[in-house]
């Protein structure tokens, strides 16, 4: 299929009709409209990372609403019932509102620039991709104030107990399913643009690894999230339909939810951290100012990962129970994803041997990445073989483990392409000490909250606790502390960085990283409304 | 796994573990203790197995951990801009990405290989000295001794923490809390020393898991289907776990107590168990007093009734009914004997109100009178006699 020169004039007939006829070289239109019909994929992609930081506030206000009642044992500040609502939907709000989202903001904005496509394939599903959003924001927002309150069966909405809730479930499952929706009309649209519009010259094996680990991402998307819409679809008909899918009075089976939930679960958390694989692999050789040792091999790994991604789900659910060969297959798979993985900790370090390096913001966070997402690598080894993770299987080991993935990977992945791509963005440049104070407390507080979950996992603390043990006490104050410590942090990058660095700042040049490498640095920061209207020449 | 023994000697030989006196040689006491930073000490063999993979794991990851990000930080000391260091260009290395996929690759068949073992053991449930149902329930655990010794006694077992250890939100605790807070329960499961306990799993309401750190196990109790699990405790001692699948409002309260006794001290538990029930069992045909059924009444009402009618029998609005001023608690009693038997789904509510009917019929009859006679309640059938509950029963 090589119609990206008819995409590309029909995306320049398209815009006037959108926007002040007179101007239509580089205006475009203003105010609400400009935002409500956004096709421009720079306007959704900001669109898309305002939602992701408004989530990651709202998601943070939850999580240390958590911390402040497990700041001491017994019940100070919240009912029981309530807290489990909060950890459902901190669970909620930042897997499905903001990681995601924030990926899929900096693909929008990054991947037409990165491979020389005028815009995004499709602009107006593009658009309507992102105004699902908000609706399941304010369904989940709503949520808090019907008669029951919001979901409180965990994030992952496990059977039966899902089947008690009020009517929060059901809102809960309308926004999962528009967010859902929403996920897989981005990926359908990131899959087009990569497939179809690249510049000419730019080969798949040419590619930036940002565009390889998205392509791969959105294809584990379109495969899983109709499976997360089956499990939560079969949920609701049995909670007003009178089905029993999950329930074995009626001839149905609990478990088989979580099968079909992991099904989606396990690729969903490779969709979380493949993104952010790239945006490293792109950061590191720009401030080693070396090639990426491996490129070919980082691609094939990457697809690895991507594969096994979808034969280890059961090893969340060692303890249901599982005959002994399931259990020995899905540890054996399990473990194997350390290999590929292994191969990219391995490359990133060998980009960096013998490199010039410097150490600007978005390196501080791209090494930050490695070092404590490898931690948290380390830990899903661990909890891979069966035993042990039958020892710690629902413990705060595994909040741990997951937040070492996830907020030391994706969302400091998410904080290194901020400040290695926001120059482009805004056209300034971010305060350098302003990044570096904001790295060095995440990291600090960071692994201040996160690394006594380990001990606590182990000395056998369950996690979804409103109350514990006193001899757990130390460690849960100590994680209490971190966690405002890391939330101040967010909120410092929020009205510290990223505000003022939209608001003005030092002049960005094109290109204002020396060993950056990519056809988005041939564009002036900030970039034009449009950009590479005639296709660039890749050699 | 005897490597995995040397190597945990050695560790425990390392300078870091000797000077965090909560790693070293963990002390057997079958709870968590302040500090601690490892897991519990194991009192079965499989729980010991776990222990020393959980080691040999550690120290594989640490080496490996300390090399790679050796290297790194060395690189990023030496290799800077600042320093006048010019990027080499070099990539791609066909043996040395051969190498790193294969290296790592045998070090995870290295873990592998242990732990299949254990998995295999832990799998294997045959040949049981005896056999304990345990069913979990919102939020309680039930346990029936189903074959060997006991065979027949079964029972309920709540969390014993007082409500006044745990305070509620802006009500400060008015009791100080003891060391076995949420950790204790009022009816203890009793098992023998060196014995293989089979263990099978149920609910009745939602997933629960039954745990107990020290002994490696932790199984879902699924509603509508069996599992089952095994431990054979080493030591003599208690032994205490919680419930670790998140099962509603009151999941951080429902603990497992095991208390593991010799041979004879088991016999002679079995013993007076069974007089206990067999004491239990002639209730029915007594008639009891107003008042002898109000105290039994306020107890049952304490252990099962509380945590969602509340103490103050006013529910919680929206979540769970009220008792106070309730139609069917001042109305024909036979109603209210039937909702207790067999549970209530109204449809005004997110969760329905189980059926009770494992409770004695002494407490039935008992917390029904208790519900008519207290707070505002003045029922016209203000009493309940256990024979109409079992009259109910049939």
């Amino acid at each position: 299929m090589s119609t990206s020169t008819v995409d590309h004039a029909h995306g320049r007939a398209l815009d006037p009709s959108h926007g002040q006829a007179h101007d239509h070289d580089h205006g475009h239109p203003h105010g609400l409209a400009r935002w409500l019909f956004a096709t421009n994929h720079k306007d959704i992609g900001t669109l898309y990372m305002w939602f992701a930081i408004a989530m990651l506030m709202s998601g943070g206000v939850l999580a240390l609403m958590i911390r402040t009642e497990l700041f001491r044992p017994g019940l100070q500040f919240f009912q029981p019932e309530f807290f489990n609502q909060l950890t459902t939907m901190h669970g909620i709000v930042m897997v499905f509102g903001a990681i995601m989202p924030a990926f899929v903001g900096f693909a929008n904005w990054m991947i037409p620039l990165q491979v020389g496509a005028s815009d995004m394939a499709f602009a107006r599903m593009n658009n309507f991709s992102f105004w699902l959003l908000p609706p399941a924001a304010l369904l989940l927002t709503v949520s808090f104030f019907v008669p029951g309150g919001a979901t409180a069966a965990g994030w992952t909405l496990y059977a039966p107990l899902s089947t008690q809730m009020g009517p929060g479930m059901d809102l809960a499952i309308f926004a999962l399913h528009l967010m859902g929706a929403s996920s897989i009309m981005g990926s359908i649209n990131i899959v087009v643009t990569i497939l179809n519009m690249r510049a000419p010259g730019m080969t798949l094996m040419k590619m930036p690894m940002f565009c390889w680990t998205w392509l791969i991402t959105a294809y584990l998307l379109i495969a899983v999230m109709p499976v997360l819409a089956g499990a939560i679809t079969m949920t609701l008909t049995d909670r007003h339909f009178g089905t029993s899918f999950f329930n074995a009075a009626g001839g149905g089976d609990p478990v088989m939810y979580q099968h079909i939930f992991w099904f989606f679960g396990h690729p969903e958390v490779y969709i979380m951290i493949l993104p952010a694989f790239g945006i490293v692999s792109q950061i590191l050789p720009a401030f080693a100012r070396k090639p990426l040792f491996g490129y070919a091999s980082m691609v094939y790994a990457t697809a690895s990962i991507a594969i096994l991604s979808f034969i280890v789900w059961a090893h969340h659910m060692f303890a249901t129970g599982m005959p002994v060969t399931s259990q020995l297959f899905f540890m054996y798979a399990t473990m194997l994803i350390a290999v590929p993985t292994g191969v990219k900790v391995f490359n990133w370090v060998a980009t960096m041997w013998k490199g010039s390096m410097t150490f600007e913001t978005p390196m501080l966070f791209a090494v930050g990445f490695i070092f404590v997402f490898t931690m948290g690598g380390f830990t899903g080894l661990i909890l891979a073989v069966t035993p042990i993770d039958i020892q710690l299987q629902d413990t705060y080991y595994v909040v741990a483990h997951f937040h070492y993935v996830l907020v030391a990977g994706s969302l400091f992945a998410l904080f290194a392409g901020f400040y290695y791509w926001s120059p482009k963005w805004t056209g300034h440049m971010y305060s350098e000490f302003r990044g570096k104070m904001h790295f060095w407390n995440s990291l600090i507080w960071f692994n201040v909250t996160f690394f006594p979950m380990h001990f606590l996992g182990l000395a056998g603390m369950p996690r979804r606790y409103a109350d514990y043990p006193a001899q757990f006490t130390d460690f849960n104050m100590l994680a209490t502390i971190g966690a405002f410590g890391f939330g101040l942090s967010q909120a410092y990058f929020l009205f510290f960085v990223v505000i003022p660095t939209i608001r003005g700042g030092a002049k960005a040049p094109a290109k204002p990283w020396d060993g950056a490498e990519g056809l988005e640095w041939t564009v002036p920061s900030p970039a034009p409304f449009h950009t590479f209207e005639t296709p660039p020449l890749v050699k | 796994m005897t490597y995995a023994k040397r190597l945990h000697a050695f560790m425990l030989g390392l300078a870091i573990t000797a000077s965090i006196p909560a790693m070293a040689a963990p002390e057997l006491i079958g709870r968590p203790v302040e500090y601690q930073l490892n897991l519990q000490a194991p009192a079965t063999q499989i729980a010991s197995e776990i222990y020393d993979l959980h080691t040999w794991m550690m120290v594989v990851c640490v080496v490996i951990f300390v090399a790679v990000f050796g290297v790194m930080f060395y690189s990023m000391f030496k290799h800077r801009r600042s320093l006048g260091h010019k990027a080499a260009t070099f990539h791609e290395s066909t043996a040395v990405e051969m190498a790193w996929t294969i290296v790592p690759f045998l070090i995870v068949i290295g873990m592998a290989l242990p732990a299949t073992k254990t998995v295999v053991a832990m799998k294997d449930t045959s040949n049981a000295d005896l056999t304990i149902k345990a069913t979990g329930m919102q939020w309680k655990w039930g346990y029936d001794y189903l074959k060997g010794e006991g065979e027949g006694i079964g029972f309920l077992s709540n969390l014993s923490t007082p409500r006044a250890q745990v305070g509620s939100p802006g009500v400060l605790p008015t009791e100080v809390r003891g060391e076995n807070y949420l950790l204790e329960v009022d009816n203890e499961v009793v098992v023998p020393v060196n014995k293989k306990v089979r263990l099978v799993l149920t609910a009745n309401d939602v997933i629960h898991a039954w745990s107990i750190p020290a002994f490696g196990v932790k199984q879902d109790a699924i509603p509508g289907f069996v599992r089952d699990t095994w431990f054979k405790a080493e030591k003599i001692g208690t032994y205490r776990g919680q419930c670790s699948e998140l099962c509603g409002k009151e999941h951080a309260f429902m603990p497992i107590v095991v208390k593991v006794v010799s041979a004879a001290d088991y016999s002679a538990w079995v013993a007076g168990k069974k007089k206990e029930m067999a004491a239990l069992a002639e209730d029915p045909s007594k008639v009891w007093t107003i008042d002898e059924l109000k105290i039994k009444g306020e107890k049952v009402y304490a252990a099962n009734c509380v945590a969602c009618h509340q103490a103050g029998g006013k529910g919680v609005p929206g979540a769970f009914a009220a008792l106070d001023g309730s139609a069917v608690v001042n109305g024909p009693k036979a109603e209210q004997i039937n909702i207790l038997l067999n549970g209530q789904n109204s449809g005004k509510y997110p969760s329905q109100m189980p059926a009770w009917k494992q409770l004695s019929d002494a407490d039935v009859a008992a917390v029904i009178t208790f519900t008519r006679n207290n707070w505002s309640n003045k029922a016209a059938e203000n009493i309940v006699q256990p024979a109409e509950v079992l009259a109910a029963r049939k």
